[in-house]
């Protein structure tokens, strides 16, 4: 722990050792804690969210997104390989790439000029034996030290997932034998095809995001259309997996026909006599790669959500801003093999997702809101106790497992 | 042929308009469907995507019967922090059709006023609007919003 650390108002001894399941405010909002996590989980030996291989068609194709707070670039090479260079001029720092998508032979940076090939590799700089016998660099400069930072990439089945640090395991087993098979069930090789983006800032901790996609209690109870048309509540056939570590999991379950139940007694989002005046909006085809669960919801910490809600497809990434806020990206996608009418069924029932999602919107708004509560009392702490304190498994949804794994993982990584 | 409507087809747009801001604003949201035709389109996109090609919408009604469902939900099953919208919108650019129909584009800003804060821009954007009469009524057959706001403050919960 770095002197930092102890002399915080906001003591990170406050949290009692063994304890998973009641997470300080602090954690949510102090600036030394955050700045560890970005050091250690994504800057550290973790596998960050950075695209889709969709996204990068052709040799030279890229795409500009972010790791943490760091500016990265993942751009196709000519032999066909994937690379993810930090956009960084390693003169002046620059971040030279200002277009989000594009096609390039190399990277210039366009302060002075200097060249880097696809692969970071400097090619040469302006002047560098000078003018007229003036100036220039110096004869020791050498052009191969001052490449751009290449950040180590894993590419599976189109997703690409990068890392800062060159100790990272393997992506099979950072994701585990548990959730890889649920990665593998949407990404399995299939051809995909790019849907377009939504892009939202939501003013709360970046991992309130991760926080709601690990808990099952709130869907059936914040969102009137999981529980009125059977979406997603607790009377369903669930399942919640997590890695060995606690960090990434799985929701996944089966949908019911929905209607008055046990579980909707009391239930004030429940509406009994909802119809929709344009039934197309819920016009749901089951796919055989479903092979049963009709949404299967993955979150790969500290990164992204990986959404199957039953045709509608996307990863959800997460890019931190600070303590307090963070940007969230949904790349939509489909498959080659859809049929022009399951595409259009796909951007349909995006209608339920995203930022004006109808079971979406409110995920920011809540994630808003809890935030909004975690300031100006660093001694508050949450209570994640549905189904106990213990971390495991479960074959229902009336859990807060997911949680608690996570902040197990949590702990254990920032030694607080 | 003449290619701009005349005043008096001016004048009647614009006062579509003004209902349109109207019906988000105050709001009267039940009337909103109402200015569009039964089979009538309305899409709210970000450029990004709109200029790739991208099909992707951040709301897609394709019927007014989608367009009550969007209104009930927005005002009955979707939980928010409330807030009124402000819709400015400007003189729109228009082009006769042949068929008599009107092709207008138009400027627009919305504000957002949450309760307890200060008022900020919530989304701005272009309106591509294909204008037809139905049963004597100027009415929008598509409504295409395509927004240049990159990040969306949070959630976007009612119509643009
Ligand atoms: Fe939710």
């Amino acid at each position: 722990m770095n002197p930092a650390d102890t002399e915080s108002p906001t003591a990170p001894s406050s949290w009692p050792a063994g304890n998973f399941s009641r997470i300080p405010a602090w954690a949510y909002t102090d600036k030394d804690v955050y700045q560890k996590e970005l050091d250690r989980f994504f800057y550290g030996p973790h596998w960050s969210y950075v695209g889709l291989e969709a996204e990068i068609p052709e040799a030279g194709s890229f795409k500009r997104t972010k790791i943490g707070e760091r500016s990265v670039i993942m751009v196709r090479h000519r032999s066909g390989a994937v690379h993810v260079l930090e956009n960084r001029c390693a003169h002046r720092g620059m971040r030279f790439c200002q277009e989000r998508h594009g096609k390039a032979r190399s990277f210039t940076c366009p302060y002075h000029q200097w060249t880097y090939n696809l692969e970071g590799k400097l090619l040469g700089v302006p002047f560098r034996n000078g003018v007229k016998g003036k100036g220039g660099m110096d004869k020791d400069f050498q052009l191969e030290d001052h490449g751009l930072s290449k950040l180590k990439v894993a590419v599976r089945n189109g997703v690409v997932f990068a890392s800062f640090s060159e100790d990272v395991p393997s992506f099979e087993d950072y994701v585990g034998p548990t959730v890889l098979p649920w990665f593998d069930r949407t990404f399995d090789g299939r051809k995909l095809v790019l849907h377009g983006y939504s892009r939202q800032r939501i003013p709360g901790n970046w991992k309130l995001m991760l926080e709601n996609i690990k808990d099952p209690y709130h869907p059936g109870l914040l969102h009137t259309w999981f529980v009125t048309f059977g979406l997603w509540r607790a009377d369903q056939q669930s399942t919640l997996l997590m890695d060995d570590h606690g960090r990434h999991a799985c929701m996944i379950s089966q949908r019911n026909e929905g209607g008055k139940a046990d579980v909707t007694e009391g239930v004030t989002s429940f509406r009994e006599n909802m119809k929709l005046n344009d039934p197309s909006l819920l016009d749901i085809v089951p796919e055989p790669w479903w092979g049963g669960p009709t949404v299967c919801m993955i979150t790969l910490f500290p990164s992204v959500i990986l959404q199957q809600q039953v045709n509608c497809l996307s990863t959800r990434q997460i890019i931190p801003c600070g303590p307090d806020a963070f940007d969230f990206v949904w790349t939509h996608f489909g498959f080659e093999e859809d049929t022009p009418e399951m595409h259009e069924r796909r951007l349909r029932l995006a209608n339920l997702f995203g930022p004006g999602g109808f079971v979406s919107a409110d995920d920011g708004e809540v994630v808003e809101m809890s935030q909004d509560g975690f300031h100006h009392d660093p001694a508050f702490t949450t209570v994640c106790e549905l189904d106990g304190t213990k971390i495991g498994n479960t074959d229902h949804n009336v859990s807060e497992t997911l949680i608690r794994g996570m902040y197990r993982y949590w702990r254990e990584v920032m030694e607080l | 042929m003449n290619v701009t409507p005349d005043l008096a087809l001016r004048a009647e747009i614009q006062d579509l308009y003004a209902e349109y801001a109207s019906c988000l604003n105050e709001p009267r949201f039940e009337e909103w469907p109402e200015l569009f035709c039964k089979t009538g389109q309305y899409k709210l996109v970000p450029r990004e995507n709109h200029t790739a090609g991208l099909g992707l919408a951040t709301i897609a009604l394709s019927s007014r019967a989608m367009m009550k469902d969007r209104i009930y939900g927005a005002s009955n099953t979707l939980f928010h922090a409330p807030y009124y919208q402000r819709h400015i919108i400007s003189l729109p650019r228009l082009r006769l059709e042949e068929d008599g129909s009107v092709r207008a584009t138009t400027n627009y800003v919305v504000f957002r006023t949450k309760y307890d804060a200060m008022t900020d821009i919530l989304n701005a954007g272009v309106y591509h609007d294909h204008i037809v009469r139905e049963n004597g009524a100027l009415r929008f057959a598509e409504k295409l919003c395509v927004y240049d706001s990159e990040l969306i403050p949070n959630s976007i919960i009612y119509p643009i």
